[in-house]
């Protein structure tokens, strides 16, 4: 309803070769209530890389990251039409194991949501819903995982401590580790460093751009450098669209659309 | 507007009203004051080993409190138990499932009814429900009525405290694809659990003190049972048969009684608060 | 349930162990919920079906006659029912004003390391069990209200006048305004905890902003503080009210346990709460059990209409 907003809505969304998509989205639209939030979004995002989505506040991209794991499912109300396919299969159909998808789609939240219990138990949570793994194998996963999340060196020797307890930086790392130690494909991270400081956020990008390369990443940022650093392909949005949508290195230096490249120069938002 | 004739009326009105609020405050704590030294100058004197070994003496003869405290023991614990299992549960409905839901008012609405609901009128209904049909007075019924009692504080603490638990650890706890069951049990209420405590120790404060509903539920029992199917003694009826005997033992006993009942009382509600955090002014 | 990893690398197709128990658990929750409902239904009919045969007699005399004889087997509620609403009524009277005080001195001029300590203190005299109440309100309170309370006012009401008549009474020091005494002190920490609630939900901005103008605290507090929360306070007041209306075992030692229409304020009275403490376990017939029960059901009827006011009045974050 608001598409009229945009004189002459240039779009451009770069189409990527099937094989290398993870999760494609298409024609996505999202209601809350009777409210428009998404406007028939298509776009792949390619397998095994990072992919970022930027914008100003409030232009759907962080609706857009929760249909991907059904998180607007919790709460009734919100609903999306359209196909959001993970491996062929349309996980916004109604027969989908939402448990199951969670799972193979994780996700980090904006703030540290630890859970009020050890670091260690905090790792295994997720892993004890799946699998019934042995003393030793468990401990292997935690260690796996938390090293991955390069938390590892500052926490081995406190594993049974709250997960409370760490700082700020230290918390969203234990939630990196919390998400992949259940060995998603696809990981989410919906604005990970902007509840963090500076030196947090330049040590969580390292681990972000290290797990590239074995997840298919979508993160949302309002962090531009954050965007240009860290991803291969960029989806910019505006309003509830997907206005261009394409390589990091093409969308930040050359954008094609008017609307992308006023925001990309500082122009709004 | 001259200045002087206002602003001395200001000032006036100014310290009466400051001089009042004080002086309220100083009464409140006034009353506090006298009615714990009350029971422990009239209850101290009292206080010997037989009151935790004997029971409750026939006129004239010697003896304690032990039935009667056994029997609120044994009923308020077995009320509890009751009161935590029910009223966590309907808490968690109407904090996870609820919502805004029509049923969900409703279920709010009936529990501030519970609540204020006079305690009295609750030993009505388990006399009608229980103690009637079965022909007798029992310990049960008497725990019934106190898990009554109990189970709306329970409830309304426990959906206050699960929605003060951040959206965000749900969703944190779903996004690793355990079920909803499993976010609220191993999450969200090991998240609340200081709260959901507090609420219970609150909830026991007020039903350990209780009396009007064990008048005819519990009723009493001068001897040692542990019979929970028969009259059970509990300390709040005893104290109130003994306060308005003439026997000058058995008013010393419901001193005892009522200084035990209200240390008991008084320090559990201390916990409770010291554990939770004061409101703090934003 | 299990479902052991297919493929080490990437998450395998699996379910969650026991993602079946979703609805389970729901249904538990909600079962509960349901529990709560059927109890208050269970009250309600038990207490409508146990006072139905004193309705039935008695008819709309119930209400409102005064005499209730268990042994000429004729009762009549309105004694019970005024005393009720009147020591309700004075309790309140004495409660608000120094409620307010204890609300106002805890939030605007406590020194705050006192705020927490006054605070617990205010709220244990509320944590006081009933029954330690009233054996206070009886043994300490009652000769020490007769002496310094009720003899100086007899002694001072001019003969034949009106406030003799309404002040006759045994200087016993128990009666109907004893018994709201008590009840004052009792219901005082429950409306002044939930006034305080209110006034802290008043943006500091709101208040400064008043004192910025040079308005004396008392101004701040009456033309600012107060109107902003004047719903939530006439809220506060009714859930006091309800307390005073349904409590019992303080009432029962202190307000003189006499069946009728109280005719002074230093008279014996009897509430609903009291007559039933006192009679029910040992009434004489099915009657006098049947007219016990009938009263418990006003009683019911009367604290509902009270909290529902209140509920009408102060939304339901407000008070605890």
């Amino acid at each position: 309803m608001n598409a009229q907003t945009l004189d002459a809505p240039e779009t451009k969304v770069l189409a990527l070769p099937p094989d290398e998509v993870c999760l494609q989205v298409q024609g996505l639209n999202f209601y809350y209530g009777g409210k428009q939030a998404l406007f028939s979004v298509t776009a792949g995002f390619k397998r095994k890389a990072v992919t970022a989505l930027i914008g100003p506040s409030g232009c759907g991209k962080s609706t857009l990251l929760r249909t991907l794991n059904r998180m607007y499912s919790l709460y009734p109300g919100q609903r999306a039409e359209g196909q959001v396919l993970l491996d062929g299969t349309d996980v916004l159909s109604r027969g989908v194991d939402l448990s199951a998808l969670r799972a193979k789609v994780g996700m980090v939240f904006q703030k540290p949501t630890p859970f009020p219990m050890s670091i260690y138990d905090n790792v295994a949570y997720g892993v004890r819903l799946y699998e019934r793994l042995g003393k030793a194998e468990m401990a292997d996963r935690v260690e796996e995982s938390l090293r991955r999340a390069a938390l590892w060196e500052e926490v081995k020797d406190k594993l049974k401590d709250s997960g409370l307890g760490l700082s700020g930086g230290q918390q969203q790392r234990l939630c990196v580790a919390r998400a992949i130690a259940v060995k998603p494909e696809v990981l989410l991270l919906d604005e990970p460093a902007s509840a963090l400081d500076p030196i947090s956020t330049a040590r969580l990008e390292e681990t972000i751009s290290e797990l590239k390369g074995d997840y298919t990443v979508v993160i949302v940022t309002h962090n531009m450098g954050q965007a240009a650093r860290l991803s291969d392909h960029t989806g910019f949005m505006y309003l509830g669209q997907l206005v261009e949508f394409g390589e990091t290195d093409q969308v930040f230096t050359n954008p094609a659309t008017g609307r992308a490249r006023d925001y990309i120069t500082g122009r709004f938002g | 507007m001259t200045p002087g004739a206002p602003r001395l009326t200001r000032r006036i009105a100014e310290v009466g009203f400051l001089a009042f609020c004080w002086a309220a405050t100083a009464l409140a704590l006034i009353a506090l004051a006298a009615i714990l030294w009350s029971l422990l100058s009239q209850g101290v004197g009292g206080l010997n080993l037989k009151v935790f070994t004997m029971s409750t003496p026939a006129p004239g003869s010697e003896g304690g409190l032990l039935n009667a405290i056994l029997g609120s023991l044994a009923m308020c614990i077995l009320a509890m138990i009751g009161a935590v299992a029910v009223g966590m549960m309907a808490g968690t409905w109407l904090s996870e499932f609820a919502k805004e839901s029509h049923y969900g008012k409703v279920v709010r609405f009936v529990n501030d009814v519970l609540l204020s609901a006079p305690s009295i009128l609750v030993g009505l209904f388990v006399y009608e429900l229980l103690v009637r049909p079965m022909k007798g007075f029992s310990g049960y019924a008497g725990a019934l009525a106190l898990s009554l009692l109990a189970m709306p504080v329970i409830v309304r603490t426990t959906e206050d405290v699960l929605r003060l638990q951040p959206t965000a650890l749900r969703e944190a706890s779903v996004a690793l694809g355990a079920p909803v069951w499993r976010t609220i049990m191993a999450v969200i209420w090991k998240s609340a659990r200081g709260g959901m405590l507090t609420g219970a120790l609150l909830a026991f404060a007020r039903i350990s003190g209780e009396t009007a509903p064990l008048l005819f539920t519990a009723l009493n029992n001068q001897f040692l049972s542990f019979d929970l199917g028969r009259p059970t003694a509990n300390l709040p009826v005893v104290i109130f048969n003994f306060a308005l005997s003439a026997q000058d033992n058995w008013r010393r006993l419901a001193w005892v009684g009522a200084m035990l009942i209200a240390v008991a009382v008084l320090a559990v509600t201390i916990i409770a608060r010291l554990s939770t955090r004061e409101p703090k002014r934003s | 349930m299990t479902a052991v990893a297919d493929s080490p690398e990437t998450g395998p197709s699996r379910t969650a162990k026991g993602a079946v128990f979703d609805r389970g658990f729901e249904y538990l929750c909600f079962a509960a919920a349901t529990l709560l409902l059927t109890a208050l239904g269970g009250l309600i009919i038990s207490l409508a079906i146990g006072g139905w045969p004193a309705f039935a007699k008695f008819g709309p005399a119930f209400f409102v006659t005064s005499t209730w004889d268990p042994v000429g087997e004729v009762y009549g509620a309105s004694g019970a029912i005024v005393g009720t609403l009147v020591s309700s009524a004075l309790a309140l009277v004495f409660a608000l004003p120094l409620a307010m005080g204890v609300a106002i001195f805890l939030v605007e001029l406590c020194p705050v390391p006192l705020r927490r300590p006054i605070g617990t203190a205010v709220e244990l005299l509320a944590g006081i069990p009933s029954i330690v109440y009233g054996m206070w309100g009886l043994f300490v309170f009652a000769p020490w209200f007769a002496k310094h309370i009720q003899l100086p006012i007899m002694g001072a009401a001019p003969p034949g006048s009106l406030w003799e008549t309404i002040t006759t009474g045994i200087p016993n020091g128990t009666g109907i305004l004893a018994a709201s005494a008590i009840l004052a002190i009792m219901i005082l920490p429950f409306i002044a905890a939930t006034l305080r609630e209110l006034l802290l939900t008043i943006p500091p901005a709101v208040r400064e902003s008043a004192y910025g103008l040079g308005s004396t605290t008392f101004e701040v507090i009456r033309k600012v503080s107060l109107p902003y929360v004047r719903t939530g306070t006439v809220g506060a007041v009714m859930l006091g009210l309800g307390r005073a209306l349904g409590e019992t075992m303080a009432v029962t030692f202190i307000i003189g346990n006499s069946h009728g229409f109280p005719t002074s304020i230093f008279a014996s009275g009897s509430t609903i709460a009291s007559t039933i403490a006192n009679e029910f376990a040992e009434a004489t017939s099915d009657m006098h059990t049947a007219a016990l029960i009938a009263l418990g059901l006003v009683l019911f009827i009367i604290t509902f209409a009270v909290l529902a006011l209140a509920r009408l009045l102060i939304g339901r974050e407000a008070y605890k």
